[in-house]
């Protein structure tokens, strides 16, 4: 069976996480032979969730992790007064 | 001795912060801290108020840890709880203008995306440009609410279709159309932006 590229666009997502059924695959990968619109469609989706999961594109705000533990420490101190002072050793953060 | 001694038992060391070793809970939301913060910001989209928010659900993760139950992963009850907070603050910015988490009908717009004949791939050391990556972060930024949280749970944090699932308090299938339609909704607005600054400058300069 031959399916239009409107209906390869639907399986893209699929197609990027390996979720296609055989069938549906064999389809998608017969139309992506000769169809260099799909093809480049599907290369540049690939190459845009590539860039996006790169830690880069999102960071933590400078001096984020120092302030939230430094927070935590009180949190953790008021709800146990007695937590004796021996546990600073070592940690550098 | 079983297992890898690196291997990090998280069921274990919320056992020993709940009997009271609580300094243990800075080791335990050490790896989580990112995700945390990052779907702050999906919702917020401003630094200092995804960081308060961030820092206010690790909080409540502490004092609320005795309720975890161990049937999701630590990660994401700490993710769905980060949720919960920037919800709330979103919904307190009542002056603010934006949409509303329920302003698009599921699967009522059309998504094509963007047509082109070739694609010359974009190399990762494109992200050292400050120019790429604010490309990116403005395009998934301007994603409708209920597509930016499951693109940013999966693709960017990439937990999986189950755990954005429990994450998000929705269907694994509504995981995975909105998921689809986010990642054409990119190539869409990305793929033209990406193809104008590759010609600009060469990535290697040597080439």
């Amino acid at each position: 069976m031959v399916i239009e590229c409107k209906h390869v666009w639907d399986y893209i997502s699929g197609y990027l996480d390996g979720t296609l059924s055989p069938e549906v695959l064999e389809q998608v990968q017969k139309h992506l032979e000769h169809c260099e619109i799909c093809s480049a469609i599907l290369d540049s989706t690939r190459n845009i969730l590539i860039l996006t999961a790169d830690e880069r594109v999102f960071e933590l705000p400078l001096g984020f992790s120092e302030r939230l533990h430094a927070k935590l420490e009180a949190e953790i101190r008021g709800l146990h007064p007695n937590t004796p002072d021996l546990i600073d050793t070592g940690n550098k953060d | 001795m079983t297992g890898a001694p690196e291997k990090r038992d998280e069921s274990q060391m919320i056992a020993s912060i709940l009997g009271g070793n609580t300094q243990q809970f800075h080791d335990l939301i050490r790896p989580h801290e990112r995700s945390v913060y990052i779907m702050a910001l999906s919702l917020l989209q401003n630094e200092a108020d995804a960081e308060d928010a961030a820092q206010e659900a690790i909080l409540k993760a502490f004092r609320n840890l005795a309720q975890f139950r161990g049937e999701a992963k630590f990660g994401t009850w700490l993710v769905s709880i980060a949720l919960n907070e920037a919800r709330g603050r979103l919904r307190s910015r009542k002056a603010v203008a934006m949409r509303s988490i329920d302003d698009i009908p599921e699967g009522q717009e059309n998504v094509s995306p963007a047509l082109l004949r070739d694609w010359r791939e974009i190399p990762s050391e494109a992200l050292e440009r400050k120019e790429v990556r604010q490309l990116l972060q403005h395009a998934i930024g301007e994603l409708p609410l209920i597509y930016r949280e499951v693109f940013l749970l999966r693709d960017v944090e990439e937990l999986s279709v189950n755990e954005s699932a429990e994450a998000l308090g929705i269907s694994i299938s509504s995981v995975k159309v909105r998921l689809h339609r986010a990642r054409i909704m990119l190539q869409q607005k990305l793929v033209p932006q990406l193809k104008q600054v590759n010609p600009k400058r060469r990535w290697f300069p040597w080439l």
